[in-house]
């Protein structure tokens, strides 16, 4: 019995209910042993008297708090308590060691034994008592002296210090402007903001679309889905910024007339939410949580003219050439995949490029302004990467790791260079150089991963979606007025020449 | 080159089943290695496998014992002996078990007897190869950061049977306590079946 008195022990110095061994006795435990045995029965503890004695004994001088302290004192091992006055009867050690400790295996039937070895067998395929745990000695050795395990590194990436960088102009470290977007889905999946032509913002809250006048400062809602569970997926301007699709999580592509605010058309083609979606004259591009991408041309009844068949998880990233021939599209399966404007020889839409490199889903898709056949593309959590590509040869010309996750790239023709949005751990927005990769400038506001970014039809501004509810303009390529003069007189001047020349 | 081509025609023989798993624990060990930065990023090479782009590394110590494990691997999945391969990721300074990457084997016996290939696709193999890999991938959004540097062990459960050849030694489970586990996708050559799951130590501040 000694080891479960042991146990016991444990267990009792763990409890606060349990009586305090070798204890100083309590002053009615003394007083008891003064009056002697005569009120004790045949109860084996001084602790039982000491209840009843309690209770016989009470003078009017004791206190309630004193009478209350006796009470709490209470009774050792074997003892009993006021509902239990005798425990002598009860075996206290090995009850407390049986409730406490869980059943020794060993004491199982043969029967119960066989039961579980089948089952074990059953699960496992095997019987993994059975198997051997064998190891391959000789390991090489660990990582290098002074390696750090540069995943700590990465996700807690500190802000880095002042740089030495010599910055050709100034970029403002504060956003121009922020502005409230509550109940914002924090999806990285989805495209929620998009700016139009004629400056307006559009920005999709949960199942809501609101207009965002940045030269009036004035906010429409255009509109709210009808059901309650249907919420916004994608939003998307078409060139002339008079029509805005809307993609929804119920699989429809929205078609609305901004000046009317109505809603001309609902073309459902998806059996998945439309998380992407991208404008091709009057070619309309969405793609699908099934990864399937379709073309709409929105002139005609028969909207749904093609399906890429690409991706085999959801396509986040969706963006048409500025000259209309290239369709690139990234997804959840790390793929980027470029598509023809047209179709081949026979009828079906084929990637004329793939690329696998990334590692992590590819939302962030942009093509060069001033290069031909030039994308960027950057990867998600897993990845972390920029990388810029020539869809014609297939080469990636550079790689840059942005060390968090990327959510949009957008290029910029003032300045020759590139901005990227983030995540964890800055939420950071940077300016990047091209095609030197050099860091320009790191833009820093929001508290949350950084979602969407879109640019404004001047240029000069950007603004940016975040988890954190708020969408921040940053005016960071603004043109030099001097610079921008020059810049006019140049394309003007060139007018003037073709002029002379028909003339 | 003429025995893959061979393959795609032919269906999935024993061997062939054998090989492919073996490549793809090889594969699928250096992408844990990577992924988890157990060794610099910077000893890693691309290379282009199952439709996707793939690191391994480039160490030639480290190379050349997983090529060991990968041959030793074949000959056992040959055999149908094999039962479990676990790679366990545990701290240098304190040696306590961190992450426990377990892949389970169930093997069709009866393949063993029958002489004729089975029917399946390389392509459809290599297209669940590749989902499990990328999930392998995408575990780096939940697994906890491996704060201190980290060593790894390879583990293979066998019949109990098995004369331990050369090399090898015997070792216990190395559990981790408190664990959170994922289970990820399975992939089957209808020879072999691998069932991937990975256990983590669970956060003891909430």
């Amino acid at each position: 019995m000694a080891q479960f008195l042991f146990e016991a022990d444990l267990h009792g110095l763990l409890k606060l209910d349990t009586p305090i061994p070798n204890a100083p006795p309590a002053r009615w435990q003394r007083k008891a042993k003064e009056s002697g045995p005569g009120p004790s029965p045949v109860g084996v503890s001084p602790m039982k008297p000491a209840n009843r004695s309690h209770s016989s004994s009470k003078t009017p001088s004791k206190t309630p708090g004193k009478s209350g302290s006796k009470i709490q004192n209470t009774p050792t091992k074997a003892g009993g308590d006021r509902y239990i006055p005798n425990r002598s009867t009860m075996q206290m050690e090995m009850a407390n060691f049986l409730l406490t400790k869980e059943n020794d295996p060993a004491e199982e039937s043969p029967t119960k034994k066989e039961q579980q070895k089948a089952w074990a067998v059953n699960l496992n395929g095997f019987d993994v008592e059975e198997a051997k745990i064998l190891r391959l000695s000789g390991k090489p050795q660990n990582a290098p002296e002074g390696y750090q395990n540069n995943l700590k590194v990465l996700y807690s990436q500190k802000t880095t210090p002042g740089s030495s960088r010599k910055n050709s102009r100034y970029i403002p470290s504060m956003p121009d402007r922020i502005l409230d977007a509550p109940e914002i889905r924090n999806d990285y999946y989805l495209n929620l903001v998009d700016w139009s032509s004629q400056n307006f913002l559009a920005v999709a809250l949960d199942n809501s679309v609101y207009l965002w006048n940045h030269t009036s400062g004035e906010i429409i809602q255009l509109l709210q889905m009808e059901h309650p569970d249907v919420y916004v997926s994608s939003v998307s301007w078409i060139k002339e910024g008079n029509y805005l699709a809307v993609g929804t999580s119920s699989a429809e592509v929205q078609l609305w007339d901004i000046q009317q605010q109505k809603r001309l058309r609902n073309m459902t083609s998806h059996c998945a939410r439309v998380g992407t979606l991208s404008w091709n004259s009057y070619i309309l591009s969405s793609g699908a949580r099934t990864g399937h991408i379709h073309h709409h041309d929105v002139r005609v009844a028969e909207h749904h003219v093609a399906t890429l068949a690409g991706h085999t998880q959801e396509v986040c990233g969706l963006k048409w050439s500025l000259d209309g021939r290239y369709l690139a599209s990234g997804g959840n399966d790390n793929l980027v995949n470029v598509w023809p404007c047209t179709q081949g020889g026979g009828g079906d839409f084929a990637p004329v490029q793939t690329f696998t490199q990334h590692q992590g889903a590819v939302k962030a898709v942009a093509w060069c302004p001033w290069q031909m056949n030039v994308l960027a593309t950057g990867g998600g959590t897993s990845d972390r990467q920029i990388r810029i590509w020539n869809v014609c040869s297939g080469a990636c010309l550079s790689t840059v790791d942005a060390h968090s996750q990327v959510c949009s790239i957008l290029w910029s023709t003032n300045y020759k260079e590139f901005i990227s949005g983030h995540g964890f751990a800055q939420n950071q927005l940077v300016i990047w150089k091209y095609p030197t990769m050099t860091k320009v400038a790191e833009l820093q506001g929001h508290t949350a991963r950084i979602l969407n970014l879109t640019m404004s039809p001047d240029g000069t501004t950007v603004a940016s979606a975040a988890a954190d509810e708020t969408l921040r303009l940053w005016r960071c390529f603004e043109m030099d007025p001097i610079k921008k003069k020059e810049k006019e007189k140049a394309s003007s001047a060139k007018s003037s020449i073709i002029h002379q020349s028909i003339r | 080159a003429a025995q893959q081509l061979g393959r795609e025609h032919q269906g999935i023989t024993l061997r062939g089943s054998a090989e492919l798993v073996a490549e793809f624990f090889s594969y699928g060990i250096n992408s844990i290695l990577y992924q988890r930065g157990i060794y610099p990023s910077e000893t890693f090479t691309r290379v282009q496998k199952y439709g996707l782009t793939l690191l391994v590394t480039t160490d030639p110590e480290l190379a050349n014992y997983l090529n060991n494990v990968t041959e030793q691997m074949k000959e056992w999945l040959y055999k149908c002996i094999v039962q479990r391969l676990v790679v366990v990721i545990s701290s240098i300074d304190s040696s306590e078990v961190l992450e426990r990457w377990q892949f389970d084997i169930e093997c069709d016996r009866t393949a063993k007897d029958d002489s004729g290939p089975r029917e399946k696709s390389q392509k459809a193999i290599q297209d669940e190869i590749r989902s499990v890999i990328r999930q392998i991938t995408a575990t780096v959004t939940f697994l906890p950061l491996l704060e201190s540097a980290c060593a790894f062990d390879l583990l293979i459960y066998t019949d109990k049977d098995l004369e331990v050849p050369e090399k090898w030694e015997e070792s216990g489970p190395q559990f981790i306590s408190n664990s959170e586990e994922v289970r990820l996708r399975s992939f089957t050559t209808t020879i072999h079946k691998v069932n991937t799951m990975v256990a983590y130590k669970k956060d003891s501040v909430p």
